[in-house]
């Protein structure tokens, strides 16, 4: 148990996927104007995160890793250059499934996360959360644990920015550097603040 | 059709400009930070997305007229993933430390805004000659970008210019020390932020946020 929550720790402050990684700025730096929108993006992606991870973990293990066909009678198959083109069909796939059932089963979640869930796809979070899944060996749970993580640290990174942009209205920022210059900055302070659980070892 | 008239140099040369895809439109900025910390990373990533971003350009300039419109992100996607594996593979190939040190970063080209935005906005609409030079523009765009962080980071982190140092011991001996700040996250962060204000003034760009 405790190992996992570790992952979940570790993910979340000490390797926050955006503000160590750099993963995901792009919707990070468009979304984040408005506390109630980053909010709406920040649980979509923990949504999505929490089933893409562990749907790529299964795909990769008994699917593409050297020798995962063996289940089928082929042994010295390695199909893992496929990796990513399997991945981002899978995430594509996923983000529509998860649309679809949305819309069906809850409508009033799918007026408020809906209109986020196709940027989430080229989300570069999503992917590199795959893709570091395989690089670290996690079995199916910690995949699992890893992909919730990530997205609570992708949460806490956009929502702590939207806060402090929000705050930014009031002060005089010279004119060429509002908007995204300014952004970089503020991610810049908040993303040193997370340096300070680096010395942290779990 | 003249290759270098001036409507085609415009093409190359805006986007490293007055359009450039990173500072002026704030697309691509994940691979911009990661693999700025050295110059020579730098300049691999760049000539990776140069590579393919015309490549994709041009194959979707050639089938633009082929694709229904309701499928075509899942297309140019493929056409993109397509392309980024064979970048990954030869890169593993002919140059194994660097595609250690580029990992997953390689393979966020994928997902990387500018490719699928220009893909999206020039080459459903433009001839292939057009897209490939649009391709070639933008991809050096996002490279002037990456490399001017990387100079930063590299030159203040490490004290040294592509691999080779600049400062002399003695300047070390009289107490300047490498701020090891600029190799951390931050340092990105900061260095791209003033870049982007930097270009910003230059161009006269402003948010009407």
């Amino acid at each position: 148990m405790q190992h996992y929550v570790n992952i979940i720790i570790n993910s979340v402050f000490i390797e926050n996927i955006l503000l160590i990684y750099f993963l995901g700025m792009c919707s990070f730096l468009s979304i984040s104007k408005k506390v109630e929108t980053s909010i709406g993006l920040g649980f979509a992606v923990i949504f999505v995160l929490s089933i893409t991870a562990p749907a790529n973990w299964a795909i990769n293990e008994y699917l593409l890793a050297d020798g995962a066909l063996s289940w089928a009678g082929l042994d010295h198959i390695n199909l893992d250059f496929l990796q990513f083109i399997v991945f981002i069909s899978v995430i594509a796939a996923m983000v529509q499934l998860v649309e679809m059932l949305m819309d069906r089963f809850s409508p009033a979640l799918y007026v408020n996360l809906g209109i986020f869930l196709p940027l989430i796809t080229v989300n570069c979070s999503i992917l590199g959360t795959s893709l570091f899944l395989v690089e670290r060996e996690y079995n199916l749970i910690e995949s699992t644990v890893f992909g919730f993580g990530s997205g609570l640290g992708f949460f806490l990174a956009i929502v702590s920015l939207a806060t402090v942009r929000k705050r930014m209205r009031y002060s005089n920022v010279p004119p060429t550097l509002r908007g995204v210059g300014m952004a970089m900055l503020l991610t810049g302070l908040i993303s040193m603040a997370f340096l300070g659980f680096s010395g942290i070892s779990l | 059709m003249n290759l270098f008239s001036s409507k085609n140099k415009k093409i190359v040369k805006d986007p490293l400009m007055g359009e450039n895809p990173i500072s002026i439109h704030v697309l691509g900025i994940c691979s911009a930070l990661a693999i700025t910390t050295k110059i020579d990373t730098a300049v691999v990533m760049t000539i990776a997305v140069v590579g393919v971003l015309s490549i994709s350009n041009v194959v979707i300039s050639l089938l633009r007229n082929n694709i229904p419109n309701k499928v075509r992100i899942i297309i140019q996607m493929s056409v993109v993933a397509s392309l980024v594996i064979i970048t990954d593979q030869v890169l593993k190939a002919y140059m194994y430390d660097m595609s250690k040190l580029l990992g997953v970063f390689l393979a966020l080209i994928i997902t990387n805004c500018i490719v699928l935005g220009r893909a999206e906005a020039f080459a459903m609409q433009n001839s292939p000659s057009k897209a490939l030079l649009d391709g070639m523009g933008n991809g050096l765009g996002y490279g002037a970008i990456l490399i001017a962080v990387a100079f930063f980071r590299e030159l203040f982190g490490f004290g040294s210019i592509y691999g080779a140092q600049v400062f002399s011991d003695q300047i070390y001996m009289g107490g300047y020390e490498n701020n090891g700040l600029m190799i951390l996250s931050p340092g990105a962060f900061f260095i791209l932020g003033l870049i982007v204000w930097a270009h910003r003034a230059y161009t006269n760009v402003i948010d009407k946020d």
